[in-house]
């Protein structure tokens, strides 16, 4: 019996420059990479990119890396997860993807460390967000190419919904470690393969005529769509930003189950069926739940615990904000525009 | 119940809704058994969800405040 490996679907993602070329090769070809070049690339991008969550080559170049530690790309050499160039690398651009996220985020006034005042002060950022309203759009004026398109944007984390926070388990401990797997367990489908939440979304892309494969568009999706995954990889790998992805998570639930609404009654409206509503339908329910034992439960229970993660955890929270915002905001301008959000034009 | 098997537990979430968690048959007012779809669920408090007995997060836009 003959086991091949399985075929190159992470080699025929398209670099969009030197740099992400340079990464790509140096995780896939048969050679080492060397060093020294690949560091050379990576400051260069640095140093003519003037706003890092929309440059195209370093958002692929990161999304490429953290493929790698994911494992979620076919092609992508797994003895490479741990090349001390490739980590060389990510740090450099992670260094400045950080930063730069902490400049433009504007973290709100500290509440006392405690698990319900930190409940209480999330959900009054979350409320005071006055971000782009992708949901009222879809709900009722979107057109079902735009739907699509919603669909292709979204895919990119969620496919892989619930991935980035699952980092965090093994580094908390206690009560807020329980929060976390209550709510990742749900996320993970308790249990039954066909409700994984990842599941249940590639069935909807199917529903909706589109191509279930992990990764299939890359190509097409701009870099604030990239830098939104991205944002949630460089937080959830890195264990000092601990506080960072359980303050995410915590904003990335409490946005979830209105919204999730709106966008089943868009999608029907539309005319899409059961299959590509599923997934939103559940998470109306799922995200009321944990949205309270992500507020409460794990962000507040940390905060309590370990009171010096209390700033992360806030930045943490007002960075998803601002990031699925500039997403949001990005996809309902060029549709204002009456053009495609994507990269590229695609026939589904 | 067993003896490993922990009582269920109900808790009052602050401006929220009741958490659930634990082996309890939720039924309509005729005796029908309500599916439950995961292991933890959220009871709607407020009144205003549109999935009751669950909640939906509506209370969030209602302003619904509870006095914890």
């Amino acid at each position: 019996m003959t086991i091949t490996a399985p075929a190159l679907a992470g080699a025929a993602v398209r670099p969009r420059g030197p740099l992400g070329e340079a990464v790509l090769h140096a995780l896939t070809a048969a050679e080492p990479a060397d060093r020294e070049t690949l560091a050379r690339q990576a400051e260069a991008a640095l140093r003519s990119c003037s706003d890092i969550t929309t440059d195209e080559d370093i958002q692929l170049a990161l999304f490429l890396l953290y493929a790698s530690a994911y494992g979620t790309l076919d092609g992508l050499e797994a003895d490479r997860e741990w090349e001390p160039a490739l980590i060389a690398v990510r740090l450099m651009l992670e260094s400045a993807f950080e930063r730069a996220l902490r400049t433009r985020v504007t973290v709100p006034d500290l509440p006392e460390p405690t698990a319900d005042a930190v409940a209480r002060e999330l959900f009054a950022l979350v409320a005071a967000d006055d971000g782009p309203s992708l949901f009222r759009h879809l709900a009722r004026r979107a057109t079902a190419d735009q739907a699509r398109e919603f669909l292709m944007q979204r895919s990119i984390y969620t496919l892989r919904e619930a991935y980035p926070h699952s980092w965090a388990i093994p580094r908390l401990s206690g009560s807020p470690k329980a929060a976390l797997v209550e709510i990742q367990s749900d996320e993970y489908g308790g249990g039954r393969p066909d409700r994984v939440h990842a599941e249940l979304f590639a069935k909807a892309l199917r529903g909706a005529g589109l191509d279930d494969t992990y990764g299939a568009y890359v190509d097409d999706v701009p870099a604030i769509t990239l830098a939104s995954l991205n944002m949630m990889s460089m937080f959830g790998l890195n264990r000092r930003l601990i506080g960072a992805i359980v303050g995410h998570l915590a904003a990335f639930e409490m946005t979830s189950s209105i919204p999730n609404r709106l966008y089943a009654d868009g999608l029907r409206r539309l005319g899409f069926e059961d299959d590509v509503t599923d997934y939103f339908d559940e998470h109306v329910e799922a995200d009321a739940v944990h949205e309270q034992i992500a507020a409460r439960d794990l962000a507040g229970g940390l905060a309590a615990q370990h009171p010096h993660l209390l700033p992360d955890i806030m930045f943490g929270a007002a960075a998803c904000l601002a990031i699925d915002g500039a997403v949001a905001g990005h996809m309902l301008d060029a549709w204002e525009r009456q053009s495609s959000s994507l990269r590229t034009a695609v026939t589904p | 119940m067993s003896a490993s098997a922990p009582q269920p537990t109900i808790t009052p979430y602050p401006d929220g809704p009741l958490l659930l968690r634990g082996d309890v048959v939720l039924q309509t007012a005729d005796g029908e058994v309500i599916p439950r779809r995961r292991r933890t669920v959220a009871l709607c408090r407020c009144g205003l969800s549109a999935i009751k007995p669950f909640c939906d997060g509506t209370h969030k836009a209602a302003g619904f405040r509870t006095e914890d």
